[in-house]
């Protein structure tokens, strides 16, 4: 079960930002959900290995040659805020 | 009969034929939209000049023999990318989102003379089963504009089912194509993983998403397949395997197959008028000569589990990108890049999304990431072996789409558990990563019912084939809503 502090730390590490008010109800549905994981450890899968993929798909390579991409217009068209040829954001280092 | 009720193989019929044209089809379902999606809402946005322009040159450059989609309007659901047209995700955070290039499903449909009419409506990022997670609207129910239409793609299984579009793509991550389509009487199939390009197809669960058809009848959806299947290099997960033509064994019958019917599908909680219409289903394809017997799968109880362990975790990782730098919402009213980013998520998403990205990232925090991720991906294993093995002794599952009937909105959102046992049924194809479709079989207090078919990795044309059986033996899918 989660506490508000648990609840205050992953939206910390997932930068979600929720206000004050939703953290206790947050805090009783994702308990809520957690619950239902319980099931799970009926199961012994010790021996048994991970799916991480449905197809067992390995890694694919391709040859390291150059296509044409994006151009710079298209890739930047969206940026909130543009700088030249550059993304802009806030101040990345603190001091 | 209006244009826009043909079926996409008898428009092509009369578009060879020069009898009618693509501009008349798409004007007779801009109509159609018009008229009633004020009402349905089972559009993000409709691209009203783009679809009669695209309309105009089909019809003077291109030829109908042979190219079943040519000039047929269409709708996508609005994750999969349109270069030039707004994709939301029907977010707040991608609301005025412009995709610089066309997904691979775009590119083949308009390669094909595919008309765009605009986007679907859909949960936010594919994330509910009702579209009530839209940031914008919740689409209605053709059949009853009380209830849900289903989801997350329940804007194109409205607008297919009303009579907007031919036909629709949506994605299928737990079920988010067949679901909407049984509560709103539409054909739909989640082809295998893999088979369908996801290239420009905005992420959710890349372990479990998969792009499909939502159509009005079974052989629709087995040429929109051969519009869309086959290896693309731009998804390093895709098939590389020729794909066969979905249409040519439609017509085989069913003597000789064998199918399973897991007990586990119909548990409590489905409705005693899913139950009945299933039962004779079955007799149906019994009577046309398959052999169908009850079996078990006792895995099945740990797939809902096991999903919303994977999905949340995938989607906490997926859903990383979106920090306001460089596409998407931005709040810069902020001290500094950390707090920017928070306020742009705070804003951006829905609850439901924040509840999947913090449970997700839970799921992989250190601690609990074998406890919780890695203990889900080793049930993902028992659960695709036991599919695996009932496949060594059926050629298909048969099972209702969804336990229940479409529900009235609002019914279900107060508690996410409820919404989420929408997806029982659907969930097991997404883990196994094998195909399956939902065909239309039958109504309950005026709302329709939809029949699951699944099958083995790349079984699509035998899907298909027991599907069209099935449809040609009953009348289901030419019963239209009244709206």
């Amino acid at each position: 079960m989660f506490s508000r502090e648990d609840i205050e730390h992953i939206s910390t590490l997932c930068r979600i930002g929720i206000s004050e008010k939703d953290i206790e109800p947050y805090r009783a549905q994702l308990s809520n959900i957690l619950k239902q994981f319980e099931v799970l450890q009926e199961l012994d899968t010790e021996k048994i290995e991970p799916t991480t993929n449905p197809l067992s798909l390995g890694t694919v390579m391709r040859d390291d040659e150059v296509h044409e991409s994006l151009t710079k217009e298209a890739a930047l068209y969206n940026a909130p805020v543009r700088d030249g040829d550059y993304f802009r954001v806030k101040a990345v280092l603190e001091e | 009969m209006e244009l826009n009720e043909l079926s996409i193989q008898s428009a092509n019929e009369l578009l060879v034929k020069r009898e009618i044209s693509s501009t008349e089809l798409t004007k007779a379902c801009l109509d159609r939209i018009e008229e009633i999606d004020g009402d349905l809402k089972a559009f993000v946005s409709v691209t009203n000049e783009k679809a009669l322009m695209q309309a105009l040159m089909v019809d003077e450059q291109k030829s109908f023999e042979n190219e079943a989609l040519a000039g047929i309007p269409m709708q996508l659901k609005d994750l999969i990318c349109t270069k030039g047209v707004k994709t939301t995700c029907s977010s707040r955070m991608l609301e005025d989102f412009i995709p610089p290039y066309n997904a691979t499903v775009t590119d083949r449909l308009f390669e094909r003379g595919a008309i765009l009419l605009g986007k679907g409506n859909m949960d936010e990022f594919a994330m509910g089963s009702s579209t009530e997670n839209s940031a914008f609207f919740t689409t209605r129910n053709p059949w009853n504009l009380e209830c849900v239409p289903g989801g997350s793609s329940g804007g194109s299984a409205a607008a297919v089912s009303a009579r907007e579009a031919f036909y629709s793509l949506g994605s299928d991550t737990g079920g988010s194509i067949r679901q909407p389509a049984s509560l709103c009487g539409v054909v739909a199939l989640k082809p295998t993983y893999g088979l369908v390009s996801r290239y420009g197809l905005i992420a959710f669960a890349s372990s479990l998403d998969q792009i499909g058809p939502l159509t009005r009848d079974v052989k629709d959806a087995a040429i929109v397949m051969n519009g869309i299947a086959g290896y693309d290099p731009k998804d390093s997960t895709s098939i590389n395997l020729i794909s066969p033509d979905y249409t040519a064994g439609l017509e085989k019958g069913l003597q000789g197959l064998k199918f399973g019917v897991p007990k586990e599908y119909f548990a409590e909680g489905t409705e005693p008028g899913v139950r009945k219409a299933l039962d004779a289903a079955i007799k149906v394809l019994e009577e046309l000569g398959a052999d169908l017997e009850e079996c078990s799968l006792p895995s099945t109880k740990y797939a809902l589990a096991c999903y919303y362990i994977i999905a949340p975790s995938e989607c906490s990782a997926n859903l990383a990108r979106y920090d306001g730098v460089k596409y998407g919402h931005s709040q810069r009213l902020a001290e500094n890049m950390w707090e920017s980013m928070e306020l742009t998520r705070k804003e951006g998403f829905g609850p439901e999304v924040k509840r999947r990205i913090m449970l997700g990232t839970y799921a992989l925090s250190s601690g609990y990431y074998d406890a919780y991720y890695l203990k889900a991906q080793r049930v993902r294993t028992i659960i695709r072996s036991e599919m695996n093995d009932a496949f060594q002794k059926y050629d298909a599952l048969i099972t209702p789409t969804s336990p229940t009937i479409a529900f009235n909105v609002g019914a279900k959102t107060a508690d996410p558990i409820q919404m989420y046992l929408s997806d029982i049924c659907t969930i097991p194809a997404n883990i196994s990563g094998i195909p399956s479709m939902s065909v239309p079989c039958g109504f309950d207090s005026g709302l329709p019912i939809g029949m699951q078919i699944m099958g083995p990795v790349l079984s699509e044309a035998k899907l298909l084939n027991i599907a069209f059986s099935y449809e040609q033996a009953t009348d289901w899918h030419k019963i239209g809503p009244s709206l």
